[in-house]
């Protein structure tokens, strides 16, 4: 797809933080509801990163109110107000599929402990 | 003869190239779905009179090829219209055909945004196929005693009588690489500068295959 590049060029966006699985997200998203638009925020842990480029999608999941909810965005969707990163997760998998099925404090995700900087020499 | 009503209204249509697909966002922020056709300038090289044809029309050539491989007949031709060879020549019946100049340009700009358009192409080949790909027969059940039928078409038709399968029974064999047009497909965004058309949906052909198109035959 490589020819297309200069096309996809156009719709990625520059303002979108380093994040992978695990880490927590707090997503901004526009809501336009009717005639007026506000900003609803969702945050939760980011289970999965799929597809490239324009087309790439992240899920983020939390729990509210004891149920687990789910939402799925473009990476580079217009719509995204802003991503913040809240914490960064320590996990070992790609796609944390495996926290629909836990609860509680098993369904914690430790925290990443920052390494400092390996120095160079 | 009588003229159908669609073909009245003046027809844009130019030749390009299939890029591939890909996606880009609306003004509202929803996602859009567009195939990328690359136009290059497409010539004119014939204009089709009423009085002298018997119909109106536009002859249209665009690619590159080699001069090497041009037929002396079809160099003739290109001649005549004043302008280098093409590889692909097509025809546009257009009612404004008298319009158009021998050697004139015409290039993405003549679509807009927000318009309609019919592309043709040549579908992809999957060469010998079977009645459920090619006709979308249902098959034989997977289990409950199914031998060895699971994707055969079932019967083709009576005994003694009529003692013939009907002509036209659909039937496993060669499928695709034929010419396909997909009707009222929308334009999404035009990039003149790189002579790119952004049409929403998609187009029949490989990517890299030569397309048609056209304004929309059908609508207002």
């Amino acid at each position: 797809m490589h020819i297309l590049d200069s096309v996809d060029a156009a719709s990625l966006r520059s303002d979108v933080p380093d994040f992978r699985p695990g880490d927590t997200l707090k997503v901004n998203v526009n809501v336009v509801e009717g005639s007026r638009s506000r900003v609803q925020a969702f945050q939760g842990v980011v289970i999965a990163r799929q597809g490239g480029g324009v087309r790439e999608t992240f899920t983020i999941r939390k729990v509210s109110f004891g149920v687990g909810v789910e939402r799925t965005f473009p990476v580079h969707s217009p719509t995204l107000e802003s991503i913040e990163v809240v914490t960064r997760g320590d996990v070992r998998r790609a796609k944390l599929y495996y926290l629909r099925k836990l609860r509680g404090k098993k369904a914690k995700i430790k925290e990443k402990r920052e390494t400092p900087a390996p120095k160079k020499g | 003869m009588t003229t159908l009503p669609q073909n009245a209204k003046p027809i844009t249509a130019a030749l390009g190239t299939k890029l591939g697909m890909t996606q880009v966002w609306d003004e509202a922020g929803r996602l859009v779905p567009v195939t990328v056709v690359q136009v290059g300038t497409n010539v004119v090289t014939q204009v089709r009179t009423e009085d002298v044809d018997g119909y109106a029309a536009v002859q249209l050539a665009y690619g590159q090829i080699d001069p090497r491989k041009v037929t002396q007949p079809l160099k003739g031709h290109f001649e005549k219209a004043g302008v280098t060879p093409r590889r692909h020549v097509a025809e546009v019946r257009t009612p404004d055909s008298a319009e158009y100049a021998l050697g004139q340009e015409i290039t993405a700009e003549a679509f807009a945004a927000g318009q309609t358009v019919d592309v043709s192409g040549t579908t992809k080949g999957k060469g010998t196929a079977g009645v459920m790909k090619r006709h979308g027969f249902s098959g034989v059940g997977a289990s409950h005693g199914a031998h060895r039928n699971h994707r055969k078409a079932g019967s083709i038709g009576g005994a003694s009588t009529p003692s013939r399968v009907f002509k036209g029974m659909r039937m496993a064999g060669r499928m695709g690489h034929e010419r396909q047009t997909t009707q009222n497909l929308t334009v999404h965004a035009v990039d003149a500068e790189r002579g790119l058309l952004l049409v929403k949906g998609a187009v029949p052909g490989p990517k890299g295959g030569v397309v048609l198109v056209r304004s929309a035959v059908k609508g207002a």
